[in-house]
């Protein structure tokens, strides 16, 4: 990990990643693909939309993935100091909220047929909103502080303040759910899963994890660029004023 | 592609969301990286070098540590 | 000890003399409750049943509006910089605003409630529980307040973006609140479970929230 903390070693290493996870993503995502629409069988229950699945319960596991890894990184800013960790953060929050977002629709659009709406307030939909929000504010406050080093370590208390209150919320949500609809208990994923999903949701999950690193690494290195070119914007300036004096 | 059934719609606008948000997501962090390679590449070929670019270790100026 | 008390006695007198701080929080809590019927209608029953939601909606909002002003003020006259390096802990200072915030708004808006539940026809049996309710719950407001309100120092918008950051932390609150006040009413639920996890929700945020608020205010003031 310390030879990782050095910037222009882990520019060197994304660089030569990168390519091979961008393929191996790729295959296994083919592979998740065929197994989900052709190897799967359909519910006994739900029928065929029980493929919604396959995005919905990967997307909503790498939401918190990403949250997690916020979390962590946050440790590293505050605690161990470590140079790359916010840069880590801030990569990581947008993806993990276009993941939520994803747990979101999919989850939306497998309820529609399910149960007739768009949307329901059980606890774990409900506490995937929350998570959203999480992420939202979060990257609103990236964009708010423009002094890098205060951005970075806000950014890591609200980080750790949100991972705190997440198993807290998770339980609140959780009970109002069965305060207000004791009688029915509402299960995405169905009484049942049968192996031959389980094959299929695994890959899913893998690609999709695969899919998270390589977009967090190529973030990353946009974001040490960033902070890069913005040094020597800021040098360019102090020679242009040094040379009119 | 097999029959899937009456909520087709469904199953096939789950997946696309997914494809096109992951699309979407990777379009802008693929742009951005380029961009900041390119602003790079601009402004060392104004000869403006970074203050660590001459040592192994490479610190951030811009997080104000002393240097 | 004595320099604690005098910075809370400080800052309450200072929420005080600015008086438009509290009489708008109360004002705004009054403006909402007041217009919320018009848009859900004048369903007597409708109202009752959804008046402790609303009543504490309403009331985690009107506490995010006069947030900011908790370091706000001793940030923009430099008086934060002295209470850093002063004698009193960061930590303690950030609790002792709180605690003020607490005092001059999170009170007032919890003995405010019961009269605006009567613009929302919530039974009268319900009211003293909705008190209590609020009175324990309203420290965690004010304590995670703070920790948004130093997150956001000096920065531009940072009303709206404290409350996007905060309210995602008061589902809790919510939750449990909303519970303990509307038990009392609807039973057969007990309300003293719901209750108590407010009460612990409020002492949790009273132990690390200033820790958090802290660590902000020192990220801000480098």
């Amino acid at each position: 990990m310390p030879s990782l903390a050095n910037p222009t070693r882990f520019l060197d290493l994304a660089g030569r990643l990168i390519p091979w996870l961008a393929a191996l993503t790729a295959i296994l995502f083919a592979v998740g693909l065929y197994l989900s629409f052709f190897v799967a069988p359909p519910d006994y229950q739900q029928g065929e939309t029980v493929r919604i699945m396959f995005v919905h319960v990967p997307a909503a596991w790498l939401a918190m993935f990403g949250y997690t890894l916020i979390a962590i990184a946050s440790l590293g800013t505050l605690i161990w100091r470590h140079p790359l960790a916010d840069v880590a953060a801030k990569a990581a929050a947008p993806i993990g909220a276009t993941f939520t977002l994803v747990a979101l629709v999919t989850g939306s659009l497998w309820g529609k047929p399910m149960w007739g709406t768009y949307w329901v307030w059980d606890a774990r939909l409900t506490s995937m909103l929350v998570l959203f929000l999480l992420y939202l504010g979060l990257i609103a406050l990236w964009q708010a502080i423009e002094e890098l080093g205060r951005a970075g370590r806000a950014a890591a208390i609200l980080g750790l303040v949100g991972a705190i209150n997440i198993p807290i919320i998770k339980f609140s949500v959780d009970w109002w759910n069965t305060l207000h609809q004791p009688a029915s208990i509402v299960r995405l994923g169905g009484p049942t899963i049968d192996s031959s999903m389980l094959g299929a949701l695994a890959v899913m999950a893998v690609t999709f994890t695969l899919l998270f690193v390589l977009l967090h690494v190529m973030a990353m290195r946009a974001e040490i660029l960033r902070r890069r070119v913005r040094a020597m914007q800021q040098m360019q300036v102090e020679h242009a004023a040094l040379a009119e004096t | 592609m097999p029959d899937l059934g009456p909520h087709a719609a469904f199953i096939l606008a789950a997946y696309g969301f997914t494809f096109a948000a992951v699309a979407a997501l990777a379009f802008f962090i693929v742009a951005d990286d380029r961009k900041q390679r390119q602003l790079l590449a601009d402004l060392e070929a104004k000869g403006i070098r970074r203050r660590s670019a001459n040592t192994a270790g490479a610190s951030k100026p811009a997080r104000g540590r002393k240097p | 000890m004595s320099s604690a008390l005098a910075l809370l006695a400080r800052d309450v007198k200072l929420a005080f003399r600015e008086g438009g701080a509290i009489g708008t929080a109360l004002g705004f809590y009054l403006v909402v409750i007041a217009i919320a019927p018009l848009g859900l209608g004048p369903d007597l029953n409708l109202l009752a049943r959804i008046a402790p939601g609303l009543l504490w909606v309403a009331l985690l909002l009107a506490a995010l509006l006069s947030a900011d002003r908790i370091f706000h003020n001793d940030y923009e006259d430099g008086a934060l910089d002295v209470l850093t390096t002063g004698p009193l802990p960061l930590p303690l200072v950030a609790a002792i605003k709180s605690l003020a915030h607490w005092l001059t708004t999170g009170v007032p808006l919890a003995l405010l409630a019961p009269l605006l539940g009567l613009l929302l026809n919530l039974p009268a049996e319900a009211s003293p529980f909705l008190v209590l309710a609020m009175l324990a719950g309203t420290p965690a407001v004010s304590f995670i307040a703070a920790i948004g309100a130093s997150l956001t120092l000096g920065l531009k918008r940072s009303g709206l973006l404290l409350a996007l950051l905060v309210l995602p932390l008061y589902v809790p609150v919510l939750i449990f609140g909303v519970a303990a006040a509307s038990a009392a009413v609807a039973g057969p639920a007990s309300p003293w479970p719901p209750f108590l996890m407010l009460c612990a929700l409020s002492l949790a945020s009273i132990v690390l929230a200033p820790l958090a608020a802290a660590a902000s205010v020192r990220a801000a003031l480098r």
